[in-house]
Parts: C-alpha cells; sequence; structure tokens
C-alpha cells in the first residue's frame, strides 16, 4: 500500500490550515464525535435556514485524515440543501468503507478514497460527517427548518 | 579476570527470537518490528506447543470426572496454580486464583470490597498514571459502597508524587490500588515505600502488575503487598488467563465474585455456602488450555531470567531514547531515569494515530491511542501517544528501523 494515497497533499494542507475551524455563532444544531478507541474528537455547528445549510463549523483534535475530513465537510456542505448534505454523507460513507465510488457527488472529496484500504482509519475519515449529519437532523436544527 | 557475580549476562536474541515464530512474519511486505509488547506480547514455540498438546492429548474438564484424562487437566492446571506461586514467590498456592486477566482479578477485589469492605467515608487511593482496569472498578466500587475515591498526582516526568500520596494517606483510607509499572510511560513506581506508608495507616495495597510481571521479578512476600493481578498474554502466554494474588486473610474476607459450579461447598435452592480458596474465586470452566499454557511461558521466562529481560530491556529503551532525539520535533513523555521498555511519543505537527499508520507501513508495529489512560493523557495535555514497548526478542536494529521510520513521519509532516 502506498502511504502517498492516504496522506495526499490536499489532505495535508487541511490538516495544517484547517477550513471553518471555530465555533459558529447562532447555529441551528450541533453534535459532537468521539472516537474513544484514539481519543479523537470533533464537534461541528450548523446553521440551517430552511432547507439550506448557511453555514457550517468545526472544532475537534485529532490525526490529520479527521482534521482535514472535518475541514473539507464543511466546504462540501456548505450552501447545500438538507437532501444534498445527506446524499454526500452517503456517498462519502460508502467510499471510505470500500463501496463503488459515486465521483460525480463527491467532487474534491475524492482525495479520501485511499482511506477504504486502511481499515484502521475509516473511522477518522468519517467522524466529522457523522457528527455533521447527527447536527442536521437534531431538533434545533430541525425546527430551525419548519420554523419556515 | 572474572566479572562481577551481579553481573547479568546479555541475552541472546537471536536465539530467543528463533523461538517465536510470528517474528517472522512479513507485515505489509516488510520484516515485523513488533514493539506492541505492552498491549500484547508474542509467544513462543513452546507455549503454542504446549496448547496443541493439551488439546491433543490431554482436554477434558478438571476437578469433575473420576477419569485418565479429567485427572490429568487437573494436574496440569493446578500444576500451573503451583507454578505461578513459585513464580511470583506467594507463601500458598491457594493465594493464586486464575482469572482471565488484570481487568478481571481487580473487578473481582472491588466488588468484594464494595460489598464486604468498604463503608461510606471510607477512601481509595488510585493514581492519575492508572489503568483505566485501575481507576474505573475502583470508582465504580466507591459509588456503590459510598467511599471517596482519591488520586495521587504525577510528577512532569511522569513519576507518582510520593509526597502528596503520603499526604492523602489517613485512617478512612482502606485500599490503595496502583500501578506498579505504567502502561503509558514505562514509569517503574517505589511499590515498597507506598506499601510500607499504606500499612503503617492499616490501608491494604492492591497492585496492578500487568506491565510489570513480564519485565522484572515480581516477588509478592518481598513487596508485602496485600493483592496483585497480572495478564498472562503480556508474558509470554496465552489470552484467556491472568493472575490473581492475595492474601489468604485477605481473600478470605471477600465474598465470591462470580457463583456457580465449581466454587461451593453445599447447596440447596434456598442458599449455598463456598468452597475454600481457591475454588471459591473459580466459578465455571476456566479457560484451561490457555492455564496449561500459561505454564510455558512462566518456565519460558524462568530460563531466560527475568533480572536479564529487564536489563536487556532497560538497554533497549535507553538506546531508543538516545536515537530517537536525533528526529526533529519528537519528544518523549515521561523521562524518569527509573522506567522499563516503553517509550510514549508525539510529535509536532503529527498526530499519533498518523504516525502509528506510517509507521505500520514500514513493519512497524506500534500503539496509538490513549493507552487506556485517559486521566494520565489530561495531566499532560494530550489526547494519545504512540507508543514502543519493548521485550527480550527486540534488537538494536529494530529501534534503528523505528527511528529510520520516525524520520519519513517527520518527512510527510513537515
Amino acid at each position: 500500500m502506498d502511504l502517498g494515497a492516504l496522506y495526499q497533499d490536499v489532505i495535508l494542507e487541511h490538516n495544517r490550515s484547517p477550513k471553518n475551524f471555530g465555533e459558529l455563532k447562532e447555529s441551528s444544531g450541533t453534535a459532537h464525535g468521539r472516537n474513544p478507541m484514539c481519543g479523537d474528537e470533533v464537534t461541528i455547528w450548523l446553521r440551517v435556514d430552511g432547507d439550506v445549510v448557511q453555514d457550517v463549523s468545526f472544532v475537534g483534535s485529532g490525526c490529520a485524515i479527521s482534521k482535514a475530513s472535518a475541514s473539507m465537510m464543511t466546504q462540501a456542505v456548505k450552501g447545500k440543501t438538507r437532501g444534498e448534505a445527506t446524499k454526500l454523507f452517503e456517498a462519502f460513507h460508502g467510499m471510505v468503507t470500500g463501496h463503488p465510488m459515486d465521483e460525480a457527488t463527491l467532487g474534491k472529496l475524492k482525495v479520501f478514497s485511499g482511506v477504504s484500504r486502511f481499515p484502521t482509519r475509516v473511522k477518522c475519515a468519517s467522524l466529522a460527517w457523522h457528527a455533521m449529519k447527527e447536527a442536521l437532523e437534531s431538533p434545533a436544527a430541525t425546527r430551525a427548518d419548519s420554523a419556515r | 579476570m572474572t566479572s562481577p557475580s551481579s553481573a547479568i549476562a546479555p541475552l541472546d536474541t537471536a536465539r530467543i527470537r528463533a523461538d517465536f515464530p510470528i517474528l517472522g512474519t512479513l507485515a505489509r511486505g516488510k520484516p515485523l518490528v513488533y514493539l506492541d509488547n505492552a498491549g500484547s506480547s508474542q509467544k513462543p514455540r513452546q507455549v503454542i506447543e504446549a496448547i496443541t498438546r493439551y488439546y491433543e492429548s490431554e482436554n477434558a474438564n478438571i476437578h469433575r470426572g473420576v477419569h485418565y484424562l479429567s485427572e490429568r487437566a487437573s494436574e496440569l492446571y493446578e500444576g500451573t496454580r503451583e507454578g505461578a506461586r513459585r513464580f511470583f514467590n506467594a507463601r500458598r498456592a491457594h493465594e493464586i486464583i486464575f482469572t482471565r486477566g488484570t481487568t478481571e482479578g481487580m473487578n473481582l477485589v472491588g466488588a468484594g470490597f464494595a460489598q464486604a469492605i468498604l463503608k461510606p467515608g471510607d477512601e481509595v487511593i488510585v493514581s492519575t498514571m492508572d489503568h483505566h482496569s485501575v481507576i474505573v472498578p475502583w470508582q465504580q466500587a466507591c459509588i456503590r459502597s459510598g467511599a471517596k475515591i482519591v488520586a495521587v498526582p504525577v510528577t512532569p516526568e511522569g513519576e507518582l508524587d510520593i509526597e502528596a500520596y503520603v499526604r492523602l494517606l489517613n485512617e478512612r483510607t482502606k485500599m490503595v490500588a496502583l500501578t506498579w509499572v505504567s502502561n503509558a510511560l514505562g514509569t517503574i513506581n517505589p511499590v515498597r515505600r507506598i506499601i510500607e506508608e499504606a500499612h503503617a495507616r492499616g490501608a491494604a495495597v492492591m497492585l496492578d502488575g500487568a506491565q510489570a510481571a513480564p519485565h522484572l521479578a515480581v516477588d509478592v512476600q518481598a513487596v508485602d503487598c496485600d493483592f496483585f493481578v497480572c495478564s498472562g498474554h503480556k508474558m509470554l502466554g496465552p489470552t484467556g488467563v491472568g493472575v490473581l494474588y492475595g492474601k489468604e486473610t485477605w481473600l478470605d474476607r471477600l465474598p465470591p465474585y462470580q457463583t456457580g459450579g465449581g466454587m461451593i461447598d453445599m447447596v440447596t435452592i434456598e442458599q449455598s455456602t463456598w468452597a475454600r480458596l481457591p475454588a471459591k474465586f473459580e466459578a465455571g470452566t476456566p479457560d484451561i488450555a490457555a492455564v496449561v499454557g500459561f505454564q510455558a511461558a512462566l518456565d519460558y521466562l524462568e530460563a531466560v531470567g527475568l533480572d536479564a529481560v529487564a536489563a536487556h530491556e532497560h538497554e533497549l529503551v535507553s538506546y531508543a531514547t538516545e536515537r530517537v532525539a536525533e528526529v526533529p520535533g519528537l519528544r518523549v513523555i515521561g523521562t524518569t531515569p527509573n522506567k522499563a521498555g516503553v517509550l510514549s511519543l508525539v510529535m509536532e505537527g503529527a498526530h499519533p494515530h498518523d504516525i502509528g499508520t506510517i509507521l505500520d507501513q514500514e513493519g512497524v508495529a506500534v500503539r496509538a491511542g490513549h493507552h487506556c489512560c485517559q486521566p494520565l493523557m489530561r495531566h499532560y495535555g494530550l489526547s494519545s501517544t504512540a507508543r514502543a514497548s519493548f521485550y527480550l526478542y527486540n534488537t538494536r536494529e529494530e529501534v534503528d528501523v523505528l527511528v529510520g521510520a520516525l524520520h519519513k513521519v517527520r518527512e510527510i509532516f513537515s
């Protein structure tokens, strides 16, 4: 196996300077993810307006894979509808667990395709995505939606 | 010129390695460099063969049959009890209880104390350095009994703050449960002194020997601990077997942990009386094959000599400490000179989990994580470390491979 397939430059860059890092003011949903095996932690904030994820951010500590994944997740999800964000989650999850890749949906997120060859790292890559999905489905986020 | 009698001959690692079939494995296409010994040790052929022999020609349930095989299996099982007594220098064989491992031994004593010894207002001392398998069973025992749990702090070098420990001891202290050798740092704690101080105030001491038993000569009477636990799989033996040593007077005071077959004296529908030690604490059919294999592990360690093992590891960890200092941005957590063969590492800009993956691609097996020591990690402001841990079959050449792999991590994360 090639380490380069896992630690792509884009991933290392997001690890060094993560995007959308910090607590989101006036969020409509938040969720916390933790990997008890290695102690990685991530918190996701979402601001959902109507059906659209207007803003998303994260704070966390973890390995390069988990941090870069969280960072790129926020970029990917921002501006998407709930349905699109959920579809992205499913495409991402499918890719890292070794299912055929939905390249059209995934776009830049394809850099994480190497993760599927490192079974111990799948959790790292999907931690922020699971938290995002949970935040999306949290009562507060759902209320923001139904308030419309 | 003759060497002084105290000098210990260096280990013949080539000969030792030939006894461990798994060390010939390729990991990710590279020769395996197994440095996760604090997680679990590898097994020599002698242990594997003892287990095979048991299943091929000696297997039956123990203490239950009058037939040939049952007698043979019982002999082997009880033979290991005597072997463990000798190995740890317990006074009596029935002070040796077979468990599934360190965790079960700790839970057995914790549950017994919660039920029969601890009262509201009593205190239990653990330490910030302890493994979760010490902290959690005693924390739960305190919750159940209304006792209070307090922790000995750790110094920046990774030693127990003994002054603080002495201040924590008082007439309400009923139990001091501590790690002998830290699995995360390698620190060897001054257990003799710890026990003297506790006994002076009437407190019992339970030692977590999971990392002590594999790496240094343990004499439970010499240190005078009240309880001692360890795991077979960390000391060349199979998984599924561990030892709980308890002083007879203490084991007699504790209620059974699990109940059922093999541990009773007499049973009616309404009530039961208990068998004597050690059967009282060994309900149900144990992992007999593992116990048989464990004896082969004890024999192996005895033949090599624990003092030689300790000296070998000390030499390796000193060499490794020196070599990893060459890697930029690398820091060793736990810097006391008084330590066993453990090197806990963090690297600036590279998470331990990433270090672990990159090392793995070079065939180097280390553990990345919190090592079941979250309070200790919190003390250092870390979420995890990458831990290399050495054993009798590791070599300086393997340390060199580790250092080369750490340089690769540096390249990727610079």
